[in-house]
């Protein structure tokens, strides 16, 4: 079955099973290569399954998950977030202020951190309802703003010197995986529910599937885009106080290179660019995809610098999977 | 053509307002900052200039087209470092590298266009993919190390001059006024903008979609690649990072200068103008002495101010053009 969510779904007929049937075979085949790949790296080399390396695969996975749930969010709308790095740093130096300069308790600087997420996704949404630009140029434009904006506060300077209760939080582990996958599991439980069962989320979905149709049948468009880039804001907040926690330091230095990851596990997972399809669980699987790949090519000594090469024919190769099955699925409809 | 025509013209164009703001710009800094005039400020500039202005030209062919390459940077990279590395490893001549470099960028901006327009996925997805590709490459190659021995022929001619006119100004003119030409003048160039402009009716009058998406692509692999070379020559050096922060800037430009990024309008002086502006932009923080972190964030203000300039221009013209209508 699959979980893929799109605004058609409630409309179920017999004709429509199709499309859901196609998304299943992604969802399931993407599945499929996860377990081929890791059943090659884990016999290839031994160290893949040493508790020391699934502790760092599932930290690196469960950061990675959130990031790209924080660029999916916004795809649903048929927009992009070109930011989520920015808004991820912002958090993190947020967050690193509040528990070194501050010395405020560690709940109320995540919640901080989370909330500074949140709004600058929101400033990212009004922006984008407000003028009818296109999100891509927005988000390009805001990410240099922000970026720049947390350099000039900071002055480049990291925080080094958190309590050892929240870097604990990094180290903690459950079994031999980390325990912020649970955290990854929270975020991804609820925006499985927001978008399968919340209003708010089918809007979000009605609004990328067709904004003029969405319009026509009440749906507030503006009101749900802006959610919608909250959300993404809030999202990309959660990875930042992961990647403080993991790092224990908040560091200006990271978040420059989070646009592939976050484009790579919800496109991977069948999140399409046009909107109005997300899938959770896709995602989800798309960034295991990603890390347990980076982490073969580390072990297998490919030499870290082919990484980028992999990565990138990775994603070429199940895009194009992916496009061949729809087209075929669609004449073999058509020929019935 | 009399006086009074140029300056309607002048006064009409689209990137008037720009140019204003840039002249503007200009006058003010050489009044506070008298360090802005002097002879070496104004080739640091222009060695700047000459590199941003060609990859900005290669993403505005794309966007022409009415789509994005996400890989302008990492194809600038990859024909800089086989660029050098010809030339430091194998001794080949200079011209030989350059044909070879070019033969790269082409290649490179064809696969792209190639897989684009016969797989049919949305080019977003495919110049992101393509530009880990060849990142990839570069570093798998490299090593991230750098090729320092560039031939000293390649250096002098950067720095040479044509009469009076350094050479660091007349790679970036030369570059626009055949992208203009090109676009603006040709049958092929023309396609192209018919096609970003709307799709259906350019393939519905007879235009192959699927050959003018490829030749843009093409075009734009071709610039990116030379910008790289461009790159190699003003740093002396073929690093694996150039081209890595490229991405901003090659969309700022074209933007700034009033592309519209669902395609069929571009502007080659518009995007000139707007890579001055940057220029100036970068030059101007740099001296008055105020942190490098400014210009990041100056950048996104300056691209937030004219997107928001532009579009309010766009749609008040419709508000004057609709209330003639009804008048009428």
């Amino acid at each position: 079955m699959s979980e893929t969510i799109s605004p058609a779904e409630r409309l179920k007929t017999q004709v429509e099973l199709l499309p859901i049937l196609v998304r299943a075979a992604n969802v399931a085949g993407l599945a499929i290569v996860i377990l081929v790949l890791v059943t090659i790296v884990a016999s290839l080399a031994p160290g893949f399954l040493s508790p020391f390396n699934l502790f760092t695969l599932t930290r690196n996975l469960a950061i990675d998950t959130v990031i790209g749930f924080a660029m999916m969010v916004v795809l649903a709308t048929g927009g992009m977030n070109l930011a989520v790095g920015s808004i991820g740093v912002c958090s993190i130096m947020f967050t690193g202020y509040l528990l070194e300069g501050l010395g405020l308790p560690i709940i109320v600087s995540i919640l901080g951190g989370l909330a500074v997420g949140a709004i600058l996704g929101w400033l990212n949404g009004i922006l984008v309802v407000r003028t009818g630009i296109h999100s891509f140029v927005i988000t390009l434009a805001t990410a240099s703003l922000y970026f720049g904006a947390m350099l000039i506060l900071t002055h480049a300077e990291a925080f080094r010197e958190l309590p050892d209760a929240f870097n604990a939080l990094g180290k903690a582990r459950y079994g031999s995986y980390s325990a912020l996958l649970l955290v990854t599991f929270v975020v991804g439980a609820s925006l499985f529910v927001l978008f399968k069962y919340s209003l708010i989320g089918r809007q979000i979905l009605a609004a990328g599937a067709n904004p003029v149709a969405a319009k026509l049948s009440g749906t507030p468009v503006d009101r749900v885009i802006v959610i919608a880039h909250m959300l993404s804001g809030l999202c990309a907040g959660v990875a930042g106080v992961m990647v403080t926690a993991r790092l224990a330091a908040a560091l200006p230095s990271v978040g420059q290179d989070w646009l592939l990851p976050s484009f790579l596990a919800p496109l991977l997972g069948g999140t399409l660019l046009s909107g109005g399809v997300v899938s959770v669980v896709g995602t989800f699987l798309g960034a295991v995809l990603v890390t347990v790949l980076q982490n073969g090519l580390v072990l297998l000594e490919v030499g870290s610098f082919w990484v980028q090469f992999f990565l990138g024919l990775t994603l070429l190769v199940a895009v194009a999977l992916d496009r061949w099955r729809s087209v075929y699925v669609q004449r073999a409809g058509l020929k019935r | 053509m009399t006086w009074s025509h140029v300056s309607r013209y002048l006064i009409r164009a689209e990137w008037a307002p720009l140019a204003g703001i840039t002249l503007f710009s200009i006058v003010a800094l050489s009044l506070i900052a008298p360090a802005f005039l002097t002879e070496y400020n104004l080739f640091v500039m222009l060695r700047i200039l000459s590199v941003t202005s060609i990859f900005a030209l290669a993403q505005m062919v794309v966007i022409a087209v009415g789509q994005m390459n996400l890989a302008v940077g990492a194809i600038g990279g990859l024909v800089a470092i086989l660029f050098g590395g010809m030339m430091e490893v194998y001794g080949v001549p200079v011209p030989l590298a350059m044909l070879i470099g070019a033969a790269v960028g082409i290649l490179t901006g064809w696969l792209n266009g190639a897989i684009i327009a016969y797989s049919g996925i949305n080019g977003f997805v495919v110049t992101l993919a393509m530009l880990s590709v060849y990142t990839g490459l570069n570093y798998g190659i490299t090593e991230s190390i750098p090729f320092y021995n560039m031939p000293q022929v390649l250096l002098d001619t950067y720095d040479g001059k044509i009469g009076p006119v350094p050479n660091i100004l007349v790679i970036p003119l030369v570059a626009a006024a055949l992208v203009g030409l090109f676009l603006f003048r040709t049958r092929a160039g023309r396609y192209i903008l018919a096609t970003g402009g709307n799709p259906s009716a350019a393939a519905l009058s007879g235009i192959s979609i699927r050959r003018s998406v490829i030749l843009a692509h093409t075009v734009s692999g071709a610039l990116a690649g030379f910008a790289g070379m461009v790159a190699v020559a003003r740093l002396g050096t073929a690093e694996p990072t150039i081209g890595v922060d490229w991405l901003l800037p090659s969309f700022a430009a074209p933007v700034i200068g009033g592309a519209i990024l669902s395609g069929g309008r571009v502007s080659v002086i518009g995007t000139m103008v707007a890579v001055v502006l940057i220029v100036l932009l970068e030059n101007g923080l740099l001296l008055a002495r105020t942190d490098p972190y400014y210009v990041q964030f100056f950048l996104g203000v300056l691209i937030l101010a004219a997107v928001m300039f532009n579009r309010w221009r766009a749609v008040s013209a419709e508000k004057v053009t609709a209330a003639r209508e009804t008048a009428s």
